[in-house]
């Protein structure tokens, strides 16, 4: 069974683009303290996974739970309770780091400048806050996007590629983030082409072509 | 502790505002296409008060309409392009609110604006000013139903790589009621009849878009976005 009553299941999951069948049957269970590495070649779903359970996109056929309801039941409250990351940093370059932690955390939970300032300063970017997003070279921006991703709160980590685009300091700080999240009784989900330095339960889904 | 939907709409309002300022040839763009085309009217006709005084009410709303068109293919693509929209999507307040944030912020940079310089162009067309307020009042509720319908074109249109066309294509056969009634209104306020009437049907209008329209918007986005 896949049905994790205190996580994430994911049961049976066909997700079809065009005539492409992306996702054939991928079933998972994730619960709080386990973090889920998905790996695979190009083009096997990984980023269409996450996108289905996040909500984003529905499934043709198959389910994912949350808390052992259907997420599609209760939509806007699961998404509330779940922090994404996706492969592109998503940030405004006209707007600061500061202020899009801003508009996206403020969005989530009421959150005071002073905590978003020290979260960039724990991710490394606490120089650059006040500069806009598109001068910012791309690791300076996924390091924001993981503030951001830190200052939701939210009990679920989906993280599309964390480590693209940053350096050996990075990578290390984002495994240590993973750790500490992992051990204070979150669930993530990350995708990754490399193995996880990380020092927790971590369960392996690998996607075939 | 979780944002109520209120706050949450005037966060999004505030974003886009603030990405609005920061952008200010965007902001501008429409309203010099709208001071721009309907100064070349009376250059191109022949220059008789009494013609212009009785095309300027279709003037002044065929410009508008076109140059509110002009800022609403980038409702939401620009979100969309550079994943920002996702995160919005997922911000746990429900598309709905997004959407109606948004829509509304739109309308407030470029439909309230249009409104506000409207009188300029006005003067310029030869309408008299006893007719402003109708006028004003008329270009007021067309703008926020071509905002509404355009929320659900530019919806439809997000995924698309040259959206624009097709989303024209979409929201002006929808929007000629609007041109019908609210040029209706100024001409019968210029000829010193009523213009209750014309009113009346543009707010039912409004009306009818701003309770509706915001679930057809969401729909439409929420399947491009899959």
């Amino acid at each position: 069974m896949n049905t994790a009553t205190d996580g994430l299941g994911v049961d049976k999951v066909h997700v079809w683009r065009g005539d492409r069948h992306v996702l054939k049957g991928v079933s998972v269970a994730v619960r709080p303290r386990q973090l889920l590495h998905i790996s695979g070649p190009n083009g096997t779903g990984k980023t269409t996974l996450l996108r289905v359970i996040c909500g984003l996109l529905r499934p043709e056929h198959g389910t994912v739970t949350w808390r052992g309801n259907s997420i599609q039941s209760a939509r806007t409250e699961y998404q509330a309770e779940l922090a994404y990351a996706s492969h592109e940093p998503a940030l405004k370059g006209d707007l600061t780091a500061l202020e899009n932690l801003r508009f996206a955390v403020g969005l989530k939970r009421r959150v005071t400048l002073a905590e978003l300032r020290a979260r960039l300063g724990v991710t490394g970017v606490g120089g650059v806050a006040d500069l806009p997003a598109r001068v910012l070279s791309a690791g300076q921006r996924r390091r924001v996007a993981m503030a951001r991703v830190l200052a939701m709160k939210a009990p679920l980590w989906l993280l599309d590629e964390p480590y693209t685009n940053l350096d050996a300091s990075g990578v290390d700080l984002v495994s240590r983030l993973l750790q500490t999240h992992v051990e204070k009784g979150g669930l993530a989900l990350v995708v990754a082409h490399h193995d996880l330095k990380v020092d927790c339960d971590v369960r392996r889904l690998v996607l075939e072509p | 502790m979780r944002v109520g939907a209120v706050q949450a709409m005037g966060l999004i309002v505030q974003r886009e505002l603030c990405l609005s300022f920061r952008r200010p040839d965007q902001l501008l763009q429409p309203l010099v296409f709208f001071l721009i085309v309907t100064t070349l009217f009376p250059l191109g006709l022949n220059l008789q008060l009494s013609l212009l005084r009785d095309m300027s009410p279709g003037v002044l709303w065929v410009a508008a309409l076109l140059s509110s068109l002009l800022s609403l293919d980038s409702l939401f693509k620009s979100d969309a392009d550079d994943g920002t929209l996702e995160q919005l999507a997922l911000c746990g307040q429900g598309l709905t609110v997004i959407v109606v944030a948004k829509t509304l912020a739109h309308w407030l940079v470029s439909g309230a604006a249009l409104v506000l310089v409207s009188p300029l162009v006005a003067t310029a067309l030869g309408i008299p000013s006893a007719a402003f307020g109708t006028m004003l009042l008329s270009l007021a509720l067309g703008t926020l139903t071509l905002s509404w319908l355009g929320a659900i074109g530019a919806g439809l249109t997000v995924g698309l790589k040259r959206g624009n066309v097709l989303l024209s294509l979409i929201v002006l056969p929808l929007a000629m009621p609007l041109l019908i009634f609210g040029a209706g209104a100024t001409d019968r306020a210029i000829s010193g009849v009523s213009p209750a009437g014309a009113l009346y049907f543009l707010a039912a209008l409004c009306v009818f878009t701003c309770t509706l329209a915001p679930f057809a918007a969401t729909t439409a986005l929420r399947i491009t976005l899959e």
